[in-house]
């Protein structure tokens, strides 16, 4: 075969960067300059490929015959595979079978990347150029049609046109709470003001989850896009991407995104020659969970310290950063926006249930065989994510439950493994879409203790602002510690459901009014493990003994 | 207002539109359990215990939400207690509960709600309860900081932003560990905290209380006798001593808020220092105890007062001290007696005081330390607009579109004027500071000017050129309502930008933006302090800020005008009850006849024609022996008047001294009688504050020892002398006495002879001493937060805050003169030296050092250079050059 574009994908998520991705990626440019197959071979970084169990992982791609088939996928490479792939490359060279994936249900090799059931589940829409392109070369993202949204938007449609797009494509809000997005971006067109803001909320705290951060890590112009469209419907000039400071990579690649964006004039004054201006500015978090909140978010921008606002207030919509009107959205949200103004919002809207529309991104991780990053059609069920994608549990054993929605979300038993995933059945079961966390648990695993470590979190994590949130969730996290290690009172029980109530119904935020999920979920469907580490002092998944016979 | 009506527990109640249920129950006597409400504060809605029901099943926090038409309310429903209960249970377990030893018990707002809710024990045992314990914070002299009692209700946090707008404290650390804390979480003491003790008034529980806390039986209305913004106050009162003080909510001056030392510097009262009897001098004069300086003097010898005074003086009663004096004082009728008025006293004590020197004593060297402090303002207000005096009231300045604070630390000096400009910061007015040093308020400014001490008339008039230049000019006020505007407007020659920058330091872009802002934002105010006054040329000063005031319009109108402020708590009443030398009392003319013909009838005697002698005046007379008695009452000329070397010649050189005060101060060392005072917590009377709002004060406590009320001490002085007119049973009789002889002022308009306020043409002259090769930096003086003269070196905490005395030294000069941070330094000036600790900080401009006025210490350096008019001391500009002691 011509090899002259021969593509060498190489995954530079954070998970594959940590396995050594970039030593993989440097040593490539090495090799193929000293060899000159340089002219030959094209070697790239790109975002995340979602499989990061797997990783550090290549993909390469013959240019010109449909890539989508024919990508050919490599798994836990090392430096020490570099010579014998490029060797593999080179006429009469063949594929490297021991760096296929390997099933570990038939033992059967894969050599493509989407005859893998873990790709072959997915529809990956947001996702999709995240492995694909390289995310620090705006020209990459141009290739693949980026930035034809916004000039769509600017040239072809009114700020109204755009808004009515948003809202028919039934798009809800990616953060976790579900508020349709399109509703929220007429609301906050229709505030009265002159100056108005967009913020990006990226700041992604919920532990195991890392879907942002992959996707702005892959992809960071399809969220600059996407804002720069949000600015054009309500009309604003300036944005804010708010970004954990613990995601150094996504802020270099953010910040290398907005300065191509600059001079190619998608971003500045006067954008591509329209009359609007519009520029973004990153702002880094300081590590606070609760700044996820909307308003804690807000305030931590306006340089006060980051607590929500109690009710009742106006909608940040209305009043917002320095009390002007403010378009708040995930990074999925916008990450979505140029999808559906490129495609359509019918093309959006083909996808998912008939209240939850589009897609939405997983980090599926815990006791499951395929951990890694994904992206599925609303409406799906937990077995096809838990079995089809992720590749049922390890080691053989026993599925007991899935958290889904991080601390705020709750426990599922495996009675509901067949419940559609989409914002309105999972809060109906007692936990939550939330930021898109989704942890395997197996028969190993003790769900007080799990209760126990969520509480932990949150108590920590508590702004501190109000009494039920700073206490109760330091309460309910002493009563799990004490069940765990034995020290369990009768009452504990009931001490927790009426401290959950007060809690959520007197909190003053989400991450309040949340807390009390885990321990809700996992008292409604295992309340059995509860009473036998109370009443008989005995873990029933043997995970807690030891620390209750030390007792 | 617009009333609706609404339900509260079944109750039907019309309530004011607009306000929120909470404030609504509880203005019907309907509680609702809060802790993080105040009324004084924005709701936080944060404790979540305020939850009411709504008939739609809602729970809402009551603070936050307004009341509407037809709301039914429930607020001890059911649901409400269910989720409210474990809230509070949680809060009372995670609480130390030692309620029998807090002092806020009975009071404490956590103790109410678990009444109110019935909480038992036994609910709490089924809770988890915290382990750790914090450390107090007890930093602070005046209150301590228990965060183990904190319910972290917030309020001391808003009160610091919202209320005292400094922002010392807030939410630290996340969950558990949230704690209110400073700035790196140090202690109190370590912080900006300005003790002004605002948040431990407002502290629902025992978080934050004062030391030494003892709650009185009862409460007497009275005003703080600090500074010359006359707070009201209550003195709680306890076995005839002050157990506390809180500001007095009604007092439209200060509206319930105090400084530090308004609300925590009353330990002199019942300070074991005071003058509990009358002394006679027993040592001569010339003895070996009048070179002990004053520092010397306190503790640092281990000399207690009474033992030093012993030494000099006995004890004796009153009959024979005043039979002594007033025999004594026969000796020294007319121009050889003079007398020192007290700017702490009463109105009705210094009338009394004036009406002895004039009538018993036939002498108009009557004059107080007043002259040093505003007399400028009084002589060129009277000359420009006819009247003495601030042209609006101080709760007006909230309403201010911009305010000029010149030569004036206002935070410091007057703080709760302070509030009073930092509100109206909030409400949008934009603050000009002209100010050498940087100060606090320069942090809420638009913009700070920053000139070289001394060039205030050129800055000034350089402003007035601008906005004559710009043409932002009131042509149609200055048309009708004033005069000799042409001569003004051509002396403004002199004032052209290039010379104004050269001559202040200030650039001229700043100086034209400072003038639009004052000229364009109206309505404008001015305020001034002694920045403005302490200078040779003072009297010009004062007449600068009036042209800028004339030119713009910005007098006679809501919010704005003239601002002099008053540094003693009855400064401007001495001057209005007549202690001056010119002066009658209510500014009327000694050199009148007609007028002093008036007086010669209403006092039944015949009086001396002759103007007195200036305070200055009178102790260089004293110096020359031509005055040779003193009647000094409470003041310490010995250490307020500089040069202090020359003043302490003329008390030596003087026959006969009386002091009459009620501590033993610099200048007591110098008398021959010493008469004991009542303080103000012990006398009725009336003070007169910067604003001239003459406001009660009534006596809280019986004299202490055999002191008394000045007006008594004096009244049976001239008695005695055998003089009549001072059979005077109260002090509402003297008031009569002195309102039948004081005119009515004019209501509207200037009340100058024509109605019109005046322009002044100035000039500019050059501070009476310059930086030279000897003395290369200027000294100038601010004013110290925990200083108040003598009252509050007798208020140990106040004492531990003040620290010891200190020269600030920007870090340029500090460098060129080799002076390093905190060693002691050398302070040389033509006049004096003093050693003292330097500060080596940026605040100080170059070529400028800074030093605390109250301590007398300063007036050893400052120069004897007059103001031509108004005849104050130069404290504010003294050449000087600063040598390492190491």
């Amino acid at each position: 075969m011509s090899n002259k574009q021969c593509k060498v994908l190489v995954c530079h998520g954070t998970g594959c960067v940590s396995g050594g991705s970039e030593q993989v990626y440097s040593l490539f440019k090495n090799e193929l300059k000293n060899s000159g197959y340089d002219e030959d071979i094209y070697v790239k970084r790109t975002g995340c490929h979602g499989f990061c169990q797997q990783g550090p992982l290549i993909v390469i791609e013959p240019v010109g015959i449909d890539s989508q088939r024919e990508g050919i996928f490599y798994t836990k490479v090392k430096t020490d595979d570099v010579p014998e792939i490029i060797q593999s490359l080179l006429p009469g060279g063949r594929p490297l079978e021991r760096l296929f994936y390997r099933d570990p249900s038939t033992n059967q090799t894969i050599p493509h990347y989407h005859d893998i059931p873990f790709y072959s589940k997915q529809e990956r829409t947001i996702l999709r150029n995240c492995g694909n392109i390289d995310p620090e070369d705006i020209n990459d993202y141009l290739a693949v049609g980026g930035y034809k949204a916004l000039h769509k938007a600017l040239f072809e449609m009114t700020p109204e046109e755009v808004i009515s797009e948003v809202k028919s494509s039934g798009l809800r809000g990616l953060g976790g709470a579900g508020f349709p997005t399109g509703r929220k971006w007429e609301a906050c067109s229709r505030a009265s003001g002159e100056e108005k803001y967009v913020i990006c909320n990226a700041d992604e705290g919920d532990p195991g989850a890392f879907q942002d951060r992959s996707v702005m890590e892959g992809n960071p112009h399809s969220v600059i896009e996407g804002m720069i469209i949000a600015a054009y419907a309500i009309r604003a000039r300036n944005g804010f991407i708010y970004v954990r400071a613990e995601y150094p990579l996504a802020v270099k690649r953010l910040k290398i995104a907005i300065e191509q964006a600059r001079q190619k004039k998608f971003l500045g004054a006067r954008i591509l020659d329209s009359g609007v201006n519009f520029d973004i500015e990153i702002f880094q978090g300081a590590g606070a969970f609760v700044c996820g909140e909307s308003t804690a978010l807000v305030r931590s921008i306006e340089g006060k310290r980051g607590r929500p606002k109690p009710l009742p207030r106006a909608r940040t919509s209305e009043i917002g950063l320095w009390n002007k009107p403010t378009l708040l959205n995930n990074v999925k949200t916008f990450a979505n926006i140029p999808l559906i103004i490129s495609n359509g919002p019918e093309w959006f809207a083909k996808r998912g249930t008939e209240k939850s529309k589009g897609t939405a991104v997983f980090s599926l991780t815990g006791k499951v065989v395929n951990c890694g990053l994904i992206e599925v059609p609303m409406g799906i069920t937990l077995r096809e994510i838990i079995y089809d994608i992720g590749g049922g549990i390890s080691g053989g054993k026993a599925f007991k439950a899935v958290q889904t929605g991080g601390p705020s979300g709750g426990c599922l038993p495996e009675s509901m493994i067949d419940m559609p995933v989409d914002f309105d059945s999972l809060s109906l079961a007692g936990s939550m879409m939330g930021s898109g966390g989704m942890v395997v648990m197996d028969e190993d695993t003790c769900m007080v203790d799990v209760a126990r470590y969520f509480l932990d979190f949150t108590q920590r994590e508590s702004c501190g602002q109000c009494i039920p949130c700073r206490l109760g969730t330091r309460q309910m996290f002493k009563i799990l510690d004490d069940i765990t290690k034995g020290r369990g009172r009768p009452k504990d029980i009931d001490l927790l459901l009426e401290l959950s109530e007060a809690i959520s119904r007197s909190s003053i935020c989400g991450l309040g009014q949340t807390t009390p999920n885990p321990v809700l979920t996992t008292i409604r469907y295992f309340r059995d493990e509860y009473e036998a580490h109370i009443h008989q002092k005995r873990c029933p998944s043997g995970m807690c003994i030891v620390r209750m016979e030390g007792d | 207002m617009e009333k609706i009506s609404i339900t509260i527990d079944e109750q039907d109640i019309l309530a004011q539109k607009g306000a929120t249920i909470l404030e609504v129950a509880l203005a019907n006597k309907i509680y609702i359990p809060h802790l993080c409400y105040h009324p004084d504060l924005k709701p936080a809605g944060s404790c979540r215990l305020c939850l009411v029901e709504l008939d739609n099943g809602q729970l809402v926090t009551s603070c936050r939400t307004p009341v509407r038409e037809g709301m039914v309310i429930g607020t001890r429903s059911h649901e409400v207690d269910r989720v409210r209960r474990p809230l509070v249970e949680m809060l009372i377990a995670n609480h130390h509960m030692d309620c029998k030893d807090c002092a806020k018990k009975g009071r404490c707002e956590l103790q109410r709600i678990r009444a109110y809710m019935k909480i038992p024990k036994k609910s709490l045992e089924r809770l988890r309860l915290p382990e750790e314990k914090l450390p107090l914070d007890e930093s602070n002299p005046f209150f301590v900081r228990d965060h183990n009692k904190c319910v972290l209700c917030g309020i001391c946090v808003r009160t610091c932003q919202e209320i005292q707008k400094v922002s010392v404290i807030d939410f630290a650390g996340r969950g558990n560990n949230t704690k209110i804390a400073t700035f790196g979480d140090k202690p109190i003491a370590q912080s900006r905290c300005e003790s002004c003790g605002e948040c431990v008034i407002r502290c629902p529980v025992g978080a934050l209380v004062p030391k030494n806390l003892r709650r009185p039986a009862h409460e007497v209305k009275t005003i703080c006798p600090y500074c010359g913004v006359g707070c009201g106050i209550f003195l709680g009162i306890r076995d005839n001593a002050i157990a506390n003080i809180r500001g007095d909510s009604d007092s439209p001056v200060n509206r319930g808020n105090l400084c530090i030392k308004g609300r925590f510097g009353y330990n002199f009262i019942n300070h074991p220092d005071r003058l509990t009897t009358p002394l006679i001098r027993i040592a001569s004069k010339n003895s070996d105890e009048l070179r002990v300086t004053s520092n010397e003097f306190n503790k640092d010898k281990g000399l207690s007062l009474v033992t030093c005074h012993l030494s000099l003086f006995r004890e004796a009663s009153w009959d024979e001290a005043l039979e002594l004096v007033a025999n004594k004082f026969k000796n020294y009728k007319g121009e050889e007696f003079a007398l020192i008025a007290s700017t702490k006293c009463t109105n009705e004590d210094n009338y009394i005081a004036q009406k002895f020197a004039r009538v018993v004593m036939s002498s108009n060297n009557i004059d107080s330390s007043a002259r040093l402090c505003q007399a400028p303002s009084i002589a060129a207000l009277i000359e420009a607009t006819g009247i003495g005096v601030v042209t609006s009231s101080i709760s007006e300045l909230e309403k201010a579109t911009s305010i000029l604070i010149v030569g004036a630390n206002i935070t410091r000096s007057h703080p709760v004027i302070g509030l009073r400009v930092k509100k109206a910061v909030e409400n949008g007015a934009k603050v000009i500071v002209v100010s050498p040093k940087e100060i606090d308020i320069c942090r809420y400014a638009e913009i700070w000017l920053r000139p070289y001490p001394g060039t205030d008339v050129a800055l000034l008039m350089g402003m007035s050129q601008v906005i004559i230049d710009e043409e932002l000019l009131d042509t149609a006020f200055i048309k009708e309502g004033c005069e000799n505007f042409e001569d003004f407007r051509k002396s403004l020659e002199d004032f052209r930008p290039g010379r104004v920058e050269r001559i202040t330091g200030v650039s001229r872009e700043k100086i034209a933006e400072a003038s639009r802002i004052y000229a364009t934002s109206k309505p404008a105010a001015i305020l001034w302090s002694t920045g403005i006054t302490q200078h040779s040329h003072g009297t010009d000063n004062v007449l600068a800020l009036v042209n800028l005031a004339l030119l713009t319009g910005n007098i006679g109108k809501h919010s704005s005008g003239l601002y002099p402020l008053w540094g003693q708590n009855n400064a401007l009443g001495a001057y209005d009850t007549g202690c001056l030398p010119d002066f009658y009392p209510g500014y009327q003319a000694v050199a009148h006849p007609e007028i002093r013909k008036r007086f010669e009838t209403a006092w039944e005697v015949s009086l001396n024609p002759k103007a007195g002698l200036t305070l200055t005046e009178i102790f260089q007379a004293t110096l020359e022996g031509r005055i040779k008695a003193l009647y000094i009452i409470g003041s310490d000329p010995a250490s307020s008047i500089a040069p202090s070397q020359k003043v302490r010649e003329a008390l030596k050189r003087a026959e006969f001294i009386v002091l009459q005060d009620i501590f033993f101060n610099e200048t007591a060392r110098f008398a021959d009688v010493i008469l004991p005072g009542a303080s103000f917590a012990e006398k009725d009377g009336t003070f007169t504050n910067t604003e001239r709002r003459i406001q009660r004060i009534c006596k809280a406590i019986e004299p202490v020892g055999n002191s008394q009320p000045d007006w008594q001490i004096i009244c049976e002085l001239a008695r005695r002398s055998g003089s009549s007119g001072f059979d005077f049973n109260s002090p509402e009789e003297i008031m009569s006495e002195l309102a039948s002889v004081t005119p009515v002022p004019h209501i509207s308009g200037f009340p100058t002879h024509n109605g019109k306020g005046r322009f002044t043409p100035l000039e500019y002259r050059i501070a009476a001493e310059v930086a030279d090769i000897e003395y290369p930096l200027i000294l100038t003086n601010e004013k110290n937060l925990y200083s108040g003269g003598l009252l509050s070196q007798k208020v140990e905490g106040l004492n531990i805050l003040r620290g010891k005395g200190f020269v600030e030294i920007n870090s340029k000069d500090a460098q060129d003169f080799g002076i390093k941070d905190g060693e002691m330094v050398q302070v040389i000036s033509r006049w004096g030296e003093i050693k003292v600790k330097a500060k080596v900080t940026d605040a100080a401009p170059p070529g400028v050092v800074i030093m605390v006025s109250d301590e007398g210490t300063i007036n050893l350096l400052t120069n004897p250079s007059l103001d031509p008019v108004a005849k104050t001391l130069e404290t504010k500009v003294c050449a000087v050059r600063i040598v390492s002691q190491t």
